[in-house]
This record gives structure tokens, sequence and C-alpha cells, in this order.
């Protein structure tokens, strides 16, 4: 297992059937088969034990540990493919398919606790009704959060990682099969609530919004550089409790800039309500950006199909 | 970081160019990790052994190659060396740094029969 943040032996969540109508939760099992349907290919890579106890994996049975006579000599083999190039493969289906329905997919990562669920529970019931949205939610365990988000009216699905520190690329893609979202909307992607592997994982989204509370420590950008450094946007959130904290915002800010230059930074309050303004206005302007982008690749398609007609 | 789903990510590669490039067993691994991947190599050794049993690659050996991490600062004009992602160019401590190197996470090759 990892020893360094503690995700072991992949208890992934994602297999199993997902049923539509209820958004149960993803649940896996120790022990599984391969028997259902996908609509698309994918590997399993993360639904075995890796245990010391010698059971046989059931991955590589295939033609990979055939025995190929005449194979037998040594030979050097010319790879060089990146390790996260599967999650990549699967990163840029789902950004094809975002851009293919001008759907703005924002991946949404913190430590547990900054205020995540409640942020977006604020933003979804001000957006409700005027655009379409989704929530996929990633915890290791419970279906709380997506629940929280149904209550809110708008359509959640529940991921549930197991012992995983991550959402990744494929469970996107997966959900997105029980979870469509409408043309032109929004699909808020809410990470396992932690600084440090999400940061790696591509899951097609658009942006990275980083979230931070102002009840953490003020150097958590240094602290978890890579994920400050992933993210487009830092959210400082409940700056309704400055008053009562010793946070120093602009060294804060400073630190977020060192790791990141280009971070553009948003101070919210998504319990007294300040700031979400400036939120939502940033969430519409990439939105339209996105949607007027299909709007004009559309345009650009109709134009060529009519030129076929007049020639 | 996540060294154990990394691992994985490599056996999945391993088992896809077995098929791709005909070889049923892989004896050696080269991996090309940069300082500023985020993973750790001690990590990825034990990971790596555990992930590995019982596949293709059981038993393989690990060649971890470290790349050290390049910055291009902005305003030295100039190609830096640094450690971390909040290290200050060592030589006007401008933060204002692009790494050019040093976020690499690749297979580079293999010893297959």
């Amino acid at each position: 297992m990892c020893t360094v943040c503690g995700c072991a032996e992949g208890e992934l969540k994602i297999e199993g059937q997902v049923k539509p109508h209820t958004h149960a939760a993803i649940r896996g099992k120790h022990h599984h088969s391969h028997d259902h349907d996908h609509p698309h290919d994918h590997a399993h890579a993360h639904d075995h034990h890796h245990h010391h106890d010698g059971h046989t994996h059931d991955y590589g049975q295939g033609a990979a540990r055939a025995h190929a006579p005449g194979m037998s000599q040594s030979r050097m083999v010319q790879i060089e493919q990146d390790i996260l190039g599967k999650n990549n493969q699967y990163a840029d289906r789902n950004r094809q398919h975002f851009a293919q329905h001008a759907i703005l997919a924002l991946n949404l990562v913190s430590s547990p606790g900054s205020g995540k669920t409640t942020l977006l529970t604020e933003t979804l019931a001000r957006l409700k009704g005027k655009l379409p949205l989704a929530v996929v939610e990633g915890d290791q365990q419970t279906s709380n959060d997506a629940d929280r988000i149904r209550a809110t009216g708008v359509p959640a699905l529940q991921i549930n990682t197991g012992k995983g520190c991550h959402l990744d690329a494929h469970m996107v893609g997966h959900a997105l099969e029980s979870l469509p979202v409408d043309d032109g909307g929004i699909l808020f992607i809410e990470n396992v609530g932690n600084l440090v592997c999400p940061a790696a994982f591509d899951l097609g989204e658009a942006h990275k919004v980083a979230i931070l509370s102002v009840t953490e420590g003020e150097d958590k950008p240094i602290k978890y550089p890579d994920m400050f450094h992933a993210a487009d946007v830092m959210i400082l959130n409940k700056i309704d409790l400055l008053p009562y904290l010793k946070f120093d915002v602009a060294k804060c800010e400073e630190y977020a800039r060192r790791v990141n230059p280009n971070i553009q930074i948003l101070h919210v309050s998504a319990t007294s309500g300040e700031g979400m303004d400036g939120w939502l206005d940033w969430l519409q302007q990439q939105r339209t950006g996105i949607v007027e982008q299909q709007m004009q690749a559309l345009i650009a398609k109709m134009q060529a199909l009519r030129n076929t007609l007049s020639g | 970081m996540h060294e154990m789903s990394l691992c994985e990510g490599v056996l999945q590669v391993l088992e896809d160019e077995a098929k791709r490039q005909h070889f049923s067993k892989v004896k050696t691994v080269w991996l090309e990790i940069g300082a500023m991947s985020g993973v750790e190599v001690e990590a990825m050794r034990f990971c790596f052994d555990v992930v590995i049993r019982h596949t293709l690659a059981d038993g393989a050996k690990l060649e971890i190659i470290e790349v050290p991490a390049e910055a291009w600062c902005l305003n030295c004009t100039q190609t830096v060396t640094v450690k971390q992602r909040y290290d200050a160019c060592p030589h006007c401590g401008s933060y204002q740094l692009q790494v050019t190197r040093g976020e690499e996470m690749r297979i580079k090759e293999l010893e297959v029969e």
C-alpha cells in the first residue's frame, strides 16, 4: 500500500450496476466478476486487492500471459509512455464529451472540512432553474454528500472510492453514463477531500478549483504545492470567520502565487453569502465561453455542410 | 502520493504492450520519475513489488531514473535548478518560475522475453 497517503488495496466501488433512478451509491465488492456490460472498454485497474497473501490477481491472464514459444530471448522494448497515460486517455474522452455538449466541468478539490459541500449546495441553490446542473460526489464511504446535494433538487451521483484517495477519469466517465448532464450545463465534480492525490489525476475538467477555508493554515498552498499548482482558481472560504482567527490572508495569497503565479483567488463565505456573487460571475463567464466555443464550432460545421449544397 | 495507483497504471501499460509487441514476461522496468512529479520513489518500489505479483512482471526489477527539476525564470530569462514548487529562483529570488523539467512520470523502456 501507499506508505505516503495510505491509499491502499483498491476497494473501488465503480463496478456493479448503477441504478439510474435511485442513484444508489456505486458499490463494489472485495470479490467480483467482470460479467456486466460496459458501454466502453476499461481495464478495472483499481478493483483488485493487493495483499501479501498470495491470492491470484485476475488480470494479466489473457494474451499477455500466454506462453509464446520461441520468445524466450531477452530483448529491450522502448516504451516512452506516461504512467498516467491510461487515465489521460479517459480524461480526453470525458473532455471531448464535455466540449460536444458545451458542459462546463469543474473538479473541486480541498481538504476534508473546507466547506466544499456547503459551498456547492449554496451555489446550486442560486443557480437552480437558470441552467442545467449536475454533481458527481466522490467520497471514500457513504452517500451523505450526494444526499445533501439531492436535497437541493439537483441530480447527483455518489462514487465511493473505498480506500482509494482520489477520483480518476474512468470513474467520472462511468458516472456520466448514469448521470446525464444537459447541454450547456455545469457539472461539479466534488473530489475526495485530499490535497495530495487528486492533483495528478485529470478528469477531463475545464478547471480544478481548490477550496481552502480560513480555519486551515495559511501555508497550505506551500504544504501541498502540487494541488495549488494544478488548480486555476483558489476559493478562500469561510471568510466570515476571519475576525475570530489569526489567518493572514495576504500571506496565504502570496504562498498560493509562489506555487502558481497565475492562480485566480476568490474570497467567499458560503454561510454569510459574502463573495458568492463573484464566484457565480466567474462560473457564468466560464460557461459562456464554453457554450460560445461550441456554438462557433457548430456554425462552422453548418456552413461547411451548406457549402456542399451550393457547390 | 497514490503510488499504488501509479504502479497499477504501469502494469496496465505492460499488459497492453505485451499484446502489442508480443512478449510474455517482463524482467526489468525503467521508469523516469521527476523530482516534481509528486512520486515518492521508495513508496513506488514498495508498491511495485506488491502489484506485479502473479502477473507477467512477477519478480521484475524496477530501475528508477530520477530526473532533477529545472525551471525557466521569467525574471532572469534563464534555466535554473529548483527542488520544490515553492522554491524561489536561486539567482534573483523571484517566484515567477515555469517548471520545464522534473514533472515526468514515464515508463522509459523494458527488458522483456
